[in-house]
């Protein structure tokens, strides 16, 4: 069949069922809006009031669903706004698709109107990018795309289509999506016994379980796995809802705000196991003081992630669903037991060191967060934007369930929190969506409450205002002797009425008697609705570890 | 540290097509590896290339240049080439001051060194000069006298020694893939 590229590029998504994509048209991608005019049965376009919300969404609807999200845009700046979600989906290794029209193919290096090298620009930012020339090489690169952005450690591709490659007609013929390899060359029975081996010996053995738990889909391997282990369980802050937030052996984050109990552990365990986690600075703090009596075990199916931030001991590179059911199946028949000693030790560890916040003093955040967690039952997906919002909202949450969670961890983009809940919305509409901000970060894209308002996306905008850039001004305040140096954002919008003026629902809520009633009268609303919550800025997320310390000199109060 | 310690050649095969350059060298400076010299050119094979690096670091940064090369879509095989079992050629081209009185004794090294003299001027000669590194800095120091104007280097290139090879014929391209591969205007 003769089709133009731009419908071979909406045929190909079908092939990859692919039945939502987050887009906004342009002169160099007129061709391909045609054709989805032509094809709006088939895939659902959602309009978003900027690209770089685009991005986001496509990013947001992949980490809720576990499918590819797809994203569109024209040339030149529409190929550029896309920029900041390409990197955030990079950094937390999340399968997005970006196409973006070109120039025609004469103009292409002539510094043609909307033109800019977009595959030079996010080559450092994609798993991989492609620019295509020729339409008969259309379909391929497409297909490629999508096995890609899943395959491994999945992440995000870009598709650069000058316009003549959109107009351009070649023969179609619809095609089985690609198979995904699967990475388990190196998961040799000696290998595992290696790794059995490390576990019988340990006394002490911790649990650090990262983003690639629910990539991989091995919550449930990994739980089955800490039990037979007896190892109390840390996550990383892309790792929380890969194990229930609940589970007596669960101690909470590790790292830069990470629990006392868990950092503590870390330290003091003698076998530390991360699986399909990366060892970020934001874990690690000190490399020189971390986990110094342990022997360290890397289960990962990135092979560049083993010695790359921390000196493993032994290593297992391999999917880490496949790899967690192999061990499990053999340590069925070892002898290993949980040390009920050690995992006494750490629990009085977490009782003692509970997380917590002052109470009084007017609405605390914290508590805010708890209230979502208890009246949804811990049910909500919950997505962040970057700063004290976000790591209030992933330790006061329990995250039970894997992609629950939803917040940018590697690149810690503000402004993505909104986005990224209307593509969670979107792939997961039985689910209620919370977008928990700061008003720094809602101010930077909340042109986006159009989009959720225009589609009746019951989202909750929860807006933590302090009126301050919080966690920044927490460092002003800590290290800086109090100069607080441009964090102090204390004007006079009124995030009430600006959620009126877009057509959603405005609440506010200053009152800790209030919350519980404010936050039911959100969820039984209709609509997209936006609660500004009035916080004091001088409240500050702890525990702590200060710059340069290790992290079990995590301070956890003021 | 020796400095030719931790000096490491390597040899990466990558698919021909546009933008692999850039890739792999993107990829070294952004992650903050030091590159001595890169040079790149077809295989037998007009679908994939062969560049050789010289790198430097110590051990667990060239075991993350390795495996950040490996990771790039581009990149088919990543080999070290260790000295020991190796052979490494650089090409040199020398434009030096040479008059009618001096040009024959500059002829006479070149001879030594087993090089050729391919262009003369009346105040100047152009000499090229294969060999490993340390034959092409010796015989640029006996030039230094006569005044240098110009000089180039290629970069290492390099193969294994003996009957060992990459293992290019190995190698399987997925059809569909190397046509992405080849964009109509590269050549």
């Amino acid at each position: 069949m003769q089709l133009t590229g731009a419908e071979i590029i909406l045929e190909c998504l079908k092939e990859h069922s692919v039945d939502t994509i987050f887009g906004y048209p342009g002169g160099a991608v007129l061709n391909i809006y045609d054709a989805l005019a032509k094809h709006s049965d088939d895939i659902r376009h959602i309009l978003p009031s900027h690209e770089q919300g685009a991005a986001h969404a496509a990013d947001g609807y992949a980490r809720a669903t576990g499918r590819v999200g797809v994203c569109l845009a024209t040339s030149g700046p529409g190929a550029t706004n896309l920029v900041t979600g390409i990197a955030t989906a990079y950094m937390d290794s999340s399968p997005v698709v970006a196409f973006t029209g070109n120039v025609g193919g004469p103009l292409l290096g002539k510094d043609s109107f909307q033109e800019v090298d977009i595959t030079g620009v996010t080559m450092p930012i994609t798993k991989h990018n492609f620019i295509v020339r020729d339409v008969n090489q259309l379909h391929n690169v497409v297909r490629r795309a999508f096995q890609i952005a899943r395959e491994g450690r999945p992440g995000p591709v870009l598709v650069d289509v000058p316009k003549d490659v959109t107009v351009n007609k070649t023969e179609y013929r619809r095609q089985e999506p690609l198979p995904l390899a699967e990475h388990n060359e190196q998961v040799t029975a000696d290998s595992l016994e290696g790794a059995i081996e490390m576990i019988t010996e340990s006394r002490r053995p911790f649990l650090f379980s990262g983003g690639g738990v629910i990539c991989s889909g091995a919550h449930r391997d990994v739980l089955e796995f800490a039990e037979r282990v007896g190892a109390p369980v840390s996550c990383s802050l892309m790792g929380l809802g890969g194990f229930p937030g609940n589970h007596g052996q669960f101690c909470g984050m590790i790292g830069m705000h990470g629990t006392k109990a868990s950092n503590v552990a870390a330290t003091q365990c003698d076998l530390f196991i991360a699986v399909g986690a990366r060892f970020s600075d934001r874990v690690v703090s000190n490399a020189k003081r971390f986990a110094p009596d342990a022997k360290i075990l890397h289960i990962d199916i990135d092979p560049a992630e083993i010695n790359k931030n921390i000196k493993t001991h032994y290593h297992i590179v391999g999917d880490l669903k496949y790899v967690m059911q192999r061990l499990n199946e053999r340590l069925q028949n070892s002898a290993v037991e949980p040390n009920q000693d050690w995992l006494q030790e750490i629990a009085q560890l977490k009782k003692a060191y509970p997380l917590t916040y002052p109470k009084g003093n007017g609405l605390k955040p914290q508590y805010v967060v708890e209230r979502i967690y208890e009246l949804t039952q811990g049910n909500a997906v919950i997505a962040t934007e970057v700063g004290q919002n976000q790591i209030w909202s992933a330790q006061f949450y329990k995250y039970q369930e894997p992609r629950t969670w939803i917040s940018s961890g590697g690149l810690g983009t503000m402004g993505f929190g909104l986005g990224a809940s209307i593509g969670a919305q979107i792939g997961r509409p039985e689910k209620q969506v919370f977008n928990i901000a700061g008003d720094g970060s809602f101010r930077m894209n909340c042109n986006e409450l159009a989009t959720a308002v225009e589609y009746n996306l019951p989202i909750i905008v929860v807006i933590l205002n302090n009126r301050a850039l919080g966690m920044v001004r927490q460092w002003q305040d800590l290290f800086f002797d109090r100069r607080f140096s441009q964090t102090t954002i204390d004007r006079t919008t009124d995030f009430v009425k600006l959620a009126e003026a877009y057509g959603a629902t405005g609440l506010s809520l200053s009152r800790t008697e209030d919350v519980d009633d404010v936050l039911m009268q959100a969820m039984d609303a209709e609509g997209t609705v936006v609660i500004d919550c009035e916080v004091d800025p001088n409240d500050k997320v702890f525990p702590m570890v200060p710059p340069g310390a290790a992290i079990e000199d995590i301070i956890t109060e003021e | 540290m020796n400095e030719h310690v931790n000096r490491h050649v390597l040899s990466v095969l990558v698919v021909n097509q546009t933008g692999v350059l850039s890739r792999v060298a993107g990829l070294f400076s952004r992650r903050g590896y030091s590159i001595d010299s890169l040079s790149v050119g077809v295989t037998q094979r007009e679908d994939i290339s062969r560049m050789t690096i010289v790198a430097r670091g110590d051990d667990a940064t060239l075991e993350q240049i390795k495996k950040q090369l490996d990771k790039l879509v581009d990149v088919i095989k990543v080999v070290f080439l260790p000295p020991e079992s190796s052979v490494y050629r650089e090409l040199v081209l020398v434009k030096v001051n040479a008059d009618a009185e001096n040009r024959s004794a500059i002829s006479g090294i070149v001879d030594i060194f087993r090089g050729g003299i391919i262009d003369v001027a009346p105040d100047a000669v152009t000499v090229e000069l294969t060999g490993d590194q340390s034959k092409i800095e010796a015989f640029v120091e006996l030039m230094q006298p006569y005044g240098i104007q110009e000089l180039v280097r290629t970069g290492l290139t390099a193969l294994q020694r003996g009957n060992r090879t990459i293992g290019l014929d190995d190698i399987e391209l997925d059809e569909d893939y190397s046509e992405i591969g080849r964009a109509p205007h590269h050549g």
